[in-house]
């Protein structure tokens, strides 16, 4: 396991996200509110680029029309057959036990922490003052 | 008819589909309220047999030769449904479903009317006289607000065990405005037998209309699979999750590859019905159940375990003759290939478990 610099924490605003390629898998980094989640770029249903797909809310009713838009923003739409996915945890909504896209770990880290090491930073410059995104694979 | 009783049901089985027919409109006359008698004879209409198109009564299949009677429609004698289905095969209880003009009449007061007539004298005439029966619930379909009057009425009667709906409607069968009919069924832990026939609001077919009796035949089970489809989608099952539902004279292949189909595209579309919150065959498991006749088994032992296994569960179905129409020969009612203690389950444990208010007695 090894850490992984992707991205400084202003690059992706809240809601916002970003595709990384580390160690040649691509890792979609998602941010909700203060916190980053790692998706694999790759659907478990039949390969589709997950990450790319729409960002949606959670759409529930207890009974019919009765409606209600819960967990704004935090499930992903795969881009081919629509599945969803819970940004959170990459678990489906269809059959979440048996079909979640793979999650990594996702962390905030202060350049200050950083520099001390050991960290790879592919892409990212990284200096003292900024935070960064570390995905932990 | 003496076979070997390879197919024949376990003593003390419940056919959960019998159909008691009318002799003639005439019989009904003392059953209707003095209005109703009065304009049905001003307009002759007791002349008219209501027989409906999906079930014309002279097509082979309506009527087996052995149980055909000579001077009246199959169907419509208690003595001989006796002798041919109860007795014979030591069947238990016996679920009587008028399949009548009544159900499909435009006018929803006239419709009315005769369920309630039919009603009223498949009470005097058939429960009142054989303790093994029991009887559906017969409703103006078109009317949910009249037909839920009607099972008000009749559900403090046990011998009631069941409303009965046709599978094609005006409205497929899901829509809101069919949820009072839902509503007074759950309430009286009634089950909701759908059978096989239209309204003919539309054609049994999606394409039109066909031109032969084969066709309309065989649409029945799309028009099956498409009430089906209505009710999952609808929500009933997520509104009235204690509603039974049975699927009568569906046949049954066509329901897992169905259900596949409604599984997998459920998984992209579902946010559209939010309501969906589990796979939709997981519904249609808990909730609805099937009549075994006409069994549209596959030719082999072997394809007809690997069907059953597709269904998912050993709970749906429901032992049915079908009486009188003609499904089989001789006593085999039952596909000669089950395993024993699956016929159990489907003569015995299954009907128990799907109709409540029959009583449960001891085995024999
Ligand atoms: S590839 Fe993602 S839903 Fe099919």
């Amino acid at each position: 396991m090894a850490r992984h610099v992707v991205a400084t924490v202003d690059e992706i605003p809240p809601g916002g996200r970003k595709i990384v390629t580390v160690r040649g898998r691509e890792i979609g980094i998602f941010r909700l509110g203060d916190e980053f989640f790692g998706l694999i770029n790759r659907c478990p249903h039949q390969g589709a680029p997950l990450c790319q797909g729409a960002v949606v809310s959670r759409l529930v009713a207890p009974v019919p029309g009765e409606y209600h838009l819960t967990r704004p923003g935090e499930m992903l739409r795969c881009p081919w057959h629509c599945w969803e996915f819970d940004i959170r945890t990459g678990k489906s909504w269809c059959d979440p036990n048996s079909v979640q896209a793979r999650a990594f770990d996702v962390a905030v880290e202060k350049g200050a922490t950083l520099v001390e090491g050991p960290f790879s930073a592919e892409a990212v410059e990284v200096t003292v003052e900024a935070s960064y995104v570390v995905v932990t694979m | 008819m003496d076979r070997p009783a390879s197919g024949c049901p376990v003593p003390g089985a419940i056919d959960c589909d019998i159909h008691a027919a009318l002799p003639n409109t005439r019989v009904l006359l003392p059953y209707f309220e003095p209005y109703w008698r009065e304009h049905i004879q001003r307009r002759g209409l007791e002349r008219d047999s209501f027989e409906p198109s999906s079930y014309p009564a002279n097509a082979p299949i309506n009527k087996r030769p052995d149980w055909a009677l000579a001077d009246a429609p199959a169907g419509s004698s208690l003595t001989a449904l006796q002798g041919h289905i109860l007795d014979r095969l030591s069947i238990r209880h016996g679920i009587l479903n008028v399949i009548h003009g009544a159900q499909v009449m435009f006018s929803e007061d006239l419709s009315l009317a005769f369920c309630r007539a039919i009603n009223n004298w498949i009470r005097a005439e058939w429960l009142d006289r054989d303790a093994r029966l029991c009887a559906s619930i017969v409703v103006p379909p078109h009317s949910a607000e009249l037909a839920a009057e009607e099972i008000e009425r009749l559900a403090p009667d046990p011998r009631f065990v069941q409303v009965l709906l046709l599978a094609m409607a005006e409205l497929p069968l899901g829509r809101r405005q069919n949820w009072p009919i839902y509503r007074a069924a759950e309430k009286f832990g009634l089950p909701v037998g759908i059978h096989a026939g239209s309204s003919f609001r539309h054609p049994p077919s999606a394409l039109g209309w066909p031109s032969y009796y084969l066709e309309d035949y065989v649409s029945q089970s799309q028009g099956f699979a498409a009430a089906l489809n209505s009710l999952v989608a609808e929500g009933v099952f997520v509104k009235f999750p204690a509603l039974k539902v049975v699927l009568i004279e569906s046949g049954v292949t066509w329901l897992p590859a169905s259900l596949w189909r409604l599984d997998k595209t459920w998984r992209g579309v579902r946010a559209e019905t939010p309501w969906l919150e589990q796979l939709p065959t997981e519904t249609v498991r808990e909730h609805v159940r099937l009549t075994l006749q006409p069994f549209d088994a596959p030719p082999t032992a072997q394809q007809l375990e690997i069907v059953l296994e597709q269904l998912g569960s050993d709970r749906m179905l429901l032992f049915s003759t079908d009486y009188p129409h003609w499904h089989f020969d001789g006593d085999d009612a039952l596909p000669a290939a089950l395993p024993p203690d699956l016929m159990r389950k489907i003569c015995i444990d299954n009907p128990l478990e799907t109709y409540t208010r029959l009583v449960k007695e001891p085995v024999p």
